[in-house]
């Protein structure tokens, strides 16, 4: 490649564009100019196709900031991404660990392939199995009735703690998978050393363990806490009626009420949110890679 | 060392309750796709009449094959432009290269909710409105990025000396791509594109928005199903998406190991 640098820069880009051009060409047109559109559209009055008179204006923005409506929207999903986030570390991290430092050779392959494998199917129809689990009279109702003494009603569906469980299922294997591939790169030899110094299995997590992973679930939390608070399809299905976030007033916006311009100020909102966020995370991210 | 091992095998122990927890929903949805009770009621009675009905459902029929034709194309071309892209970012070296690598990110990192929406009000302003096109304009955006992502990873396993030695020996830039650098990148682009099939196949968000009443892909045509009422049809092709897609990702991963263990 040393041939390629010496021949400078400028003929490198001329061999390298035909190559680029198609692709960066698409990521354009279906990507950065819609999220441009997206921005100048959120400041009009009406949509400019009908052939009715448009007008610049502030007024999408400024209902979101005089109506509380909205605000307590973005409150609630900002809550429900950090809920979440939280319980994904809880039960995610533990099991990274486990992954990374008990289980060895073919056994671990196996179980962390299991592990990330529901990740990347279907989304949509794993939240729809937890309704059929969730619901009065479905399965979880069932069981537990069956083996407890007593008469007890569960009904889980359309409620809060449904909508947490559903995108717990749906995003937890996205942290066991980044904790695991920091956990994996700490050395042995490193935790055999502090603990044959005396320090306890509680200390080697506070001081040793817990630092060296912190990469991982920074970026687990980030990819996680980001499309959670922009979760719509979720909290329709295991929610009900207690199921109105952020994310659905934005779909109501664009399929029911056909209020673009407002949908469009408010997805612009929550972008910016979720680009502060990312920043937020990325000097943590930058020190990992 | 009685206590290292009983906390391993306490670990042990939880890692089968977490996938308890990640297949046990799955597996009931399965079970409930095969029983006679339309409410999902126990006991359980074997049946495969879900099954035979959805050949008679020509809407979900019909948004199938739209899946299954948008994803079989959407591979197609993220193998190809995202090979040639991977393949340029790899081989030269120009003023701004780190910024287009940082573009990949956007199009993963931003919910889709967001991506759909700008997609929808941009494909309407400039007249493409929606549909099957510009669903399949949105997919394959939404794939390009992992496709260049994972061909990149398996480019960097790849020795640049290979191409300058082939070179020296007479071969031109055509041959070198196509005998030296293509077959050893070969598993990242079948990686690549199974990824990328599996991105178009799954998607519902951008799917979504784009969607009009007869030109609709099969996520989408479930959701409005689910929110209409459950059927065990739906039950019935949920088991063979999840199934069809799990399968896909194991394929998948026989070529490209998510656990970075090289």
């Amino acid at each position: 490649m040393a041939g390629q640098v010496a021949s400078g820069s400028r003929s490198g880009l001329r061999s390298a564009l035909p190559l680029l051009l198609p692709a960066y060409l698409w990521l354009t047109v279906a990507i950065f100019l819609p999220l441009s559109a997206m921005v100048f559209f959120s400041f009009m009055t009406e949509l400019p196709l009908s052939g009715k008179a448009w007008a610049f204006t502030l007024e999408n923005y400024t209902t979101f900031f005089s109506q509380g409506l909205y605000w307590t929207l973005l409150l609630a999903s900002l809550r429900l991404g950090l809920e979440v986030t939280l319980w994904c570390v809880f039960i995610g991290y533990p099991a990274a660990y486990v992954l990374a430092k008990v289980l060895k050779g073919r056994s671990r392959e196996a179980i962390f392939l299991l592990v990330i494998l529901p990740f990347w199917s279907n989304g949509l129809v794993r939240i729809f199995s937890w309704a059929m689990v969730l619901r009065e009279g479905g399965i979880l109702d069932t069981a537990l009735n069956a083996v407890l003494p007593f008469k007890i009603n569960i009904d889980l569906m359309y409620s809060y703690p449904a909508v947490i469980i559903g995108l717990v299922h749906s995003y937890v294997p996205y942290m066991v998978l980044t904790c695991y591939l920091t956990l994996q790169a700490i050395d042995d030899s490193l935790i055999e050393a502090g603990r044959s110094l005396g320090a306890s299995r509680l200390q080697m997590l506070r001081w040793v363990i817990i630092p060296l992973s912190m990469p991982g679930l920074v970026a687990g939390a980030a990819l996680i806490f980001v499309p959670v608070v922009g979760s719509f399809m979720e909290p329709r299905i295991l929610g009900g009626r207690t199921g109105t976030f952020y994310g659905t007033v934005i779909e109501d916006q664009f399929v029911a009420v056909f209020n673009w311009p407002l949908g469009a100020a408010l997805s612009f909102i929550l972008l910016a949110v979720v680009l502060v966020i990312l920043a937020l995370a990325s000097p943590v991210l930058r020190r990992a890679a | 060392m009685a206590t290292t091992r009983i906390l391993e095998w306490l670990g042990r122990l939880y890692i089968w309750v977490l996938l308890a927890f990640l297949y046990l929903p799955i597996i009931i949805m399965a079970l409930m796709s095969f029983n006679v009770s339309p409410f999902y009621q126990l006991p359980f009675e074997w049946t495969k009449e879900w099954y035979a009905s959805l050949w008679q459902n020509d809407q979900l029929i019909s948004a199938t094959w739209n899946s299954l034709e948008i994803a079989i194309i959407t591979t197609i071309i993220c193998v190809v432009l995202g090979s040639a892209a991977s393949l340029a970012l790899f081989r030269y070296e120009f003023r701004g290269k780190k910024f287009l690598q940082a573009l990949l990110f956007p199009p993963i990192a931003i919910p889709w909710l967001i991506t759909g929406t700008a997609m929808l009000i941009f494909f309407f302003g400039v007249g493409i409105g929606r549909g099957l096109f510009a669903i399949l304009l949105g997919h394959v955006a939404l794939a390009l990025p992992y496709v260049i992502v994972v061909v990149s990873a398996r480019l960097q396993t790849f020795a640049p000396e290979l191409e300058e030695a082939a070179r020296s020996l007479g071969a031109n830039q055509w041959q070198v791509t196509s005998r030296v650098t293509l077959p050893w990148i070969m598993p990242g682009v079948i990686a690549g594109g199974l990824f990328a099939f599996a991105v178009s196949f799954d998607q519902f968000v951008v799917s979504y928005f784009l969607s009009t009443p007869g030109q609709t892909t099969l996520p989408v045509e479930i959701y409005a199903a689910i929110r209409k009422g459950f059927t065990p049809e739906i039950n019935a092709v949920s088991t063979i998406i999840i199934v069809v897609s799990m399968a896909l990702m194991l394929l998948t991963a026989r070529f490209f190991k998510f656990g970075g263990e090289k």
